[in-house]
Formats: structure tokens, C-alpha cells, sequence
């Protein structure tokens, strides 16, 4: 066996998604190992958090060649419908997590299924227009929202005898399902749908005409996303324990997707690496705190007019063109 | 005040906001019928328009009559600049990229204004006074006949434009068919661009005239663009008379829900016009739904 076949062996086995996955929380428990700061494993358990939701972003946008500009309300709907069942109605952790998904898929649902009939990217639109709505409702809805200032006291997480009391442990449960997450992700790529849907993305009338049924594809890889969105929501719900608008705003909405844009959108770990460098950064921007959309702007703009592909394998240019994915 | 009353006043207060949104759907439906994109920057136009003009006005002490037009011709340049910097370089780019490049656009806009300006928000004077006119018992505020003159003017200087000048003549063979028009000789690269300007202008001065009843802060153009898209896929997306009637609809819808229902869910009516249309007829009031399905943007 030559040096090149052993070569193409690791390669091989590193694409397992398995294997990817298990790497992904091996290093993040190296990570952790390493940073004792609290203040910064907080800030690492938010970045486990949003990469749950650009995974999820980037199936849709690199692989379903869709945006959708209200992932921000997709995250509320599940913190929200968790953080309401439990405090207000009882209801126990492990029976609120199921309905949190389970509701935010439903309300992707509806929205998908018409517009990702039409043509073009109509999904935007209708998500911008869902994401006011849900911030208008999450405003006004003062009895079971609080209203502006939110509400608080939702339980935390206990799994058998371990609390996820402090920030080490939430650390490790955010990251095995960020692992998870990425598992879920990787297999959809590799499978006959992720196959199927780089079809639709190249050539869609192509893709209709050899069978693929695209819309039907569309809204599901959409309904998936939100249901990553709705997971975050949960695990964000029951980390600060307390929820208010201001979160869930398009504001963030529009960060997710300079995330994924700026990692680059035709590859998922592409949206892991932007959503680091985007989550990260702000730390170390401290002093240019008002200004922090300003440079989003820019940094974003100058990702779209450059390199149009994202940072993803900005540096390894022995790397042949179509080798990965 | 009696019932009656109130619907009038509610019904003036709809048509004035009502033009507003009529404007920047018409802004939105210019580029579209240019490009076939969703500019999602159009919102901060307006924006842009307000903001300039309490910055000449305000600030540098020009009088409203220079100021207001000279915040709708600063705006038009940046609509121009947008074009040239962020759009023409681009080669064959996806849709996917010219939105995201729409969407840094507003980014920039907005971060912009809040380096310049702050997170203040500003109001410029009324035109005319703001002695109220009474109206069979309903009271109008001068600067509200401004709006919906200037909606009116604007509206009749397109038709003009687009029916009887050469380049307006151009720039709607464009919309009709873009290989076409080339084949014919008009540059279709210099319509984008005019596009660009002119409905950069028209949000520019639909910012301009509505900053005297509502106040203008950097981060008012999201919501703005997101209505006037609501009322140009309502009025059907590129249909100008469309624009108008839809605009005026919603205006109405949002003034008799904030005053009968509760005023905090009026943002949402838009909005929810906007899910409905694009759910059971994503060609508008005036369009055919088969027209809309071959639609891409």
C-alpha cells in the first residue's frame, strides 16, 4: 500500500460524519480543559449555541440555495415555548424540549410550504416578515411573554443526579449536541437528499426534470434548520434562565446569515468557522462597541465583493477544487 | 368625538402612512424591474433621505427648500455608488450572493448613520406650519397634504418618465425583456444603474417628507422596507398603479387596527398582508398567480 493510498485512507475516514463529529467535541473538550475563565466558557457556550443554529442555516442556504432572514424567531419560538411550559405550566424539561422543536418546525411549516412552492427567494421575505411578527407577539403577549421586559426564574437542566448548574457542565452538554447536531447535518449532506439538493442548487429545472422533487426537498431541509433554531432556543432558555425580545430581534437574524456568508455558504464547516470568527471577535472589539454593526457591514461586503465563497480554505491552496464536500 | 369622526381621522392618518409605503414599494419595484432583485436596502434609503436632510437642515442651517432636495440627490448618489461599488464588479454572481450583498448593503447603511449620526432620533419641521386644517370635525396636519401631494407627483412624473423620455422608454424594455433590450442597443448596464439612482431618489424623498410627522433614527429602515416590500408583492411585485392602491390599502388596515384594535400589533398587520399574499396569491391583487410562479428574484 502506498503513501498516497494510506493518505486517501485518513482522508476517507476523517469524512465519516461519526468521525468529524467525535472530533468536533474531542477538541472542544480540549478546549474547555484549557480555558479556565469562566466568563469565557459562558462566551463558548453561546458559540456552541449558534453554531447548532448555522448548521442548520447553512443546509439551507448553501445547500438549499434559500435564505431565510428569521432564524432569530425561530431560536425565540423554542426559548420562549420552553421557557413558558415550564415555568408557567409545570411542565417537566424532558416534555417541554420535544414540544419546543416540535412547534418551531410546525411554524417553519407553514411558512415553507407555500412560499418555497414559488420561485425565487420569496422564503426572505416571508421569514423577515415572520420574524417582526413573532418580536411584535413576544411584545405584546404580556401575559404569558412579559412583555418588554421579558420573564425569568426557568428551571435548569438536570440530567438523572448531575444539575447543569455551572457554566463548565452546560459546557460539555451545549457541545455533545453541537456533535450531534453536526452528526444530523453531515449525514443529510452525504445522504440521497444532500445529493439531490447540490442538484437543485446547480441546475434546478435539471434537478425537476431527473425526479427530484424540489420544493418538497426545500421545505423540508427549511423545516430542519428551523428545528436546529428551536433546539439553540431551548438550550439558550435554560442557560440564562431568563428571556426577553431584545434577543430574538432581526438584528440577530441578519448576524446568523453574516455568519454563514462569511465562513462561506457552499460548505457546512464553513459555517462553524464564521460563526467562531463572528462570535469571537466582538470580544476582542470591545472599544468599537457602538460601532459593531458598522463593521459587520463592512466585514460582510468585503467577504461578498472579494471572496464571494466565504474563509472557508482561504489558506490551503494545494487543496484541489472539488475534493471536499 | 363620535365614531364617524374617528374613522375619518383614522382614514387620514392611513392614506398619509399609506403613501409612505407606496413610495417605497414603487423604489423597490424600480430595481426589480431593472434586475429581477429584491433590494433590501431600500428601507434605509428612506432612512437615508431623513436623515440627510435634518443633518443640512438642522445642522448646517440650509432652508427645508434646499435641504429636502438636496438630502433626495445625496441619497440618489449613494443608490449610484451602491450600484457601481457592490453590484457591477460582480461577474455571473449567484442570487444568493446578490441578496446577501443587498442585505450588507442595508448593514452598512445603518452602521453608517449610527457612526455619523448616533442612536438619537431626529424630526425635521413641517413644511408649512402645523396649524391643523379641520376637515368635517377631523383635524389634518398641513405636512399630511404634503406627503400625499408629493406621493401624487412622484407617481405622475414616472408615468411621464417611463412613457414619453428615452431613457424611461429604455429602462422598460428592460423590465420586459433585458436580452432583448440589448439586442436593440440600449445599455442595459447604465439602466441598472439609473435604477439604482432613481429609486434611490424616490426613497430619499419619501424619507425627507415623512420626517416631519415621524422621527427618523438610523435603525428605522428595516421595518419601513419590510412594509413597503409587503405593499409591492401586494400591489404585485414591478406594477406601479399596483404599488399605489396597495400602499393606500395597507395604510388604512394598519390606521383602523392601531385605533380599534391595539396600537401595538399595528406593525404586525403589514405583515401579516404580506404572509397571506405571498401564501394564496404571490401575484398580487392585480396579477395571476401562474405569472407569479415564473417569477425569480
Amino acid at each position: 500500500m502506498g503513501y498516497t493510498d494510506k493518505l486517501g485512507n485518513v482522508r476517507d475516514t476523517l469524512r465519516k460524519p461519526a468521525v468529524q463529529s467525535g472530533l468536533t467535541f474531542a477538541v472542544a473538550l480540549i478546549v474547555v480543559a484549557l480555558v479556565r475563565n469562566p466568563y469565557y466558557v459562558g462566551i463558548l457556550v453561546f458559540l456552541g449555541i449558534n453554531v447548532i443554529i448555522t448548521i442548520g442555516l447553512s443546509l439551507l442556504m448553501g445547500y438549499a440555495g434559500q435564505i431565510s432572514l428569521g432564524q432569530a424567531a425561530f431560536y425565540g419560538i423554542g426559548a420562549y415555548t420552553t421557557g413558558i411550559l415550564t415555568t408557567r405550566f409545570g411542565f417537566p424539561i424532558y416534555l417541554s424540549l420535544p414540544i419546543a422543536i416540535l412547534f418551531t418546525v410546525t411554524i417553519a411549516f407553514l411558512v415553507g410550504v407555500p412560499t418555497l412552492r414559488l420561485k425565487g427567494h420569496y422564503l426572505a421575505m416571508a421569514t423577515l416578515g415572520l420574524g417582526e411578527i413573532v418580536h411584535i407577539v413576544f411584545n405584546e403577549l404580556s401575559s404569558l411573554t412579559g412583555g418588554p421586559s421579558g420573564f425569568g426564574s426557568i428551571p435548569l437542566i438536570r440530567i438523572f443526579s448531575v444539575k447543569l448548574d455551572n457554566d463548565t457542565r452546560y459546557y460539555i452538554f451545549v457541545w455533545a449536541i453541537v456533535a450531534l447536531v453536526l452528526f444530523i447535518a453531515l449525514n443529510i449532506i452525504h445522504s440521497r437528499i444532500g445529493r439531490a439538493l447540490k442538484a437543485i442548487h446547480k441546475e434546478e429545472r435539471t434537478a425537476a426534470t431527473l425526479g427530484v422533487h424540489t420544493a418538497r426537498l426545500k421545505q423540508m431541509i427549511f423545516a430542519i434548520s428551523a428545528g436546529f433554531a428551536g433546539l439553540a432556543g431551548f438550550l439558550y432558555a435554560h442557560y440564562v434562565t431568563f428571556l426577553s425580545p431584545g434577543t430574538f430581534s432581526l438584528h440577530f437574524s441578519i448576524l446568523l446569515v453574516t455568519m454563514v456568508a462569511v465562513g462561506g455558504i457552499e460548505h457546512i464547516w464553513g459555517a462553524v468557522i464564521g460563526t467562531v470568527v463572528l462570535t469571537i471577535l466582538p470580544e476582542y472589539l470591545r472599544f468599537f462597541k457602538d460601532f459593531d454593526i458598522l463593521i459587520y457591514g463592512i466585514i460582510l461586503m468585503a467577504i461578498m465583493l472579494l471572496r464571494p465563497e466565504g474563509l472557508y480554505g482561504i489558506k490551503i491552496p494545494i487543496q484541489r477544487k472539488g475534493v471536499h464536500g | 368625538m363620535n365614531l364617524g369622526v374617528q374613522l375619518l381621522q383614522y382614514t387620514l392618518s392611513g392614506i398619509t402612512i399609506g403613501s409612505i409605503y407606496a413610495m417605497v414599494a414603487i423604489g423597490f419595484n424600480i430595481i426589480y424591474n431593472a434586475t429581477g432583485i429584491i433590494n433590501l436596502a431600500q428601507g434605509d434609503f428612506v432612512m437615508l433621505g431623513g436623515m440627510l436632510a435634518v443633518y443640512l437642515h438642522n445642522t448646517l442651517g440650509l432652508p427645508l427648500v434646499l435641504a429636502g432636495p438636496a438630502a433626495a440627490l445625496i441619497t440618489a448618489i449613494i443608490g449610484l455608488l451602491f450600484e457601481r461599488f457592490a453590484f457591477h464588479p460582480l461577474k455571473n454572481p449567484s442570487v444568493i450572493t446578490l441578496i446577501i450583498i443587498t442585505i450588507a448593503a442595508s448593514i452598512l447603511f445603518k452602521g453608517g448613520a449610527m457612526f455619523i449620526w448616533g442612536k438619537d432620533a431626529y424630526i425635521l419641521p413641517s413644511f408649512s406650519g402645523d396649524k391643523p386644517i379641520h376637515f368635517f370635525g377631523a383635524t389634518i396636519l398641513p405636512q399630511t397634504l404634503w406627503i400625499l401631494g408629493t406621493l401624487i407627483f412622484v407617481f405622475a412624473a414616472l408615468m411621464v418618465f417611463f412613457r414619453f423620455t428615452i431613457v424611461g422608454k429604455a429602462m422598460k424594455a428592460c423590465a420586459y425583456n433585458r436580452q432583448a433590450a440589448r439586442i436593440v442597443g440600449i445599455n442595459v448596464n447604465r439602466m441598472v444603474l439609473f435604477s439604482f439612482g432613481l429609486s434611490a431618489f424616490i426613497g430619499g424623498i419619501a424619507g425627507v417628507v415623512v420626517t416631519p410627522i415621524a422621527l427618523v433614527s438610523y435603525d428605522r429602515g428595516a421595518l419601513l422596507g419590510l412594509k413597503g416590500f409587503g405593499t409591492a408583492i401586494f400591489g404585485g411585485l414591478g406594477n406601479m398603479g399596483g404599488a399605489v392602491v396597495a400602499g393606500l390599502i395597507i395604510g388604512l388596515l394598519e390606521a383602523y387596527a392601531a385605533g380599534l384594535i391595539s396600537s401595538g400589533y399595528k406593525d404586525a398587520v403589514a405583515l401579516i398582508i404580506l404572509l397571506i399574499v405571498l401564501f394564496f396569491k404571490p401575484g398580487g391583487i392585480f396579477g395571476r398567480k401562474e405569472e407569479q410562479l415564473l417569477k425569480a428574484f
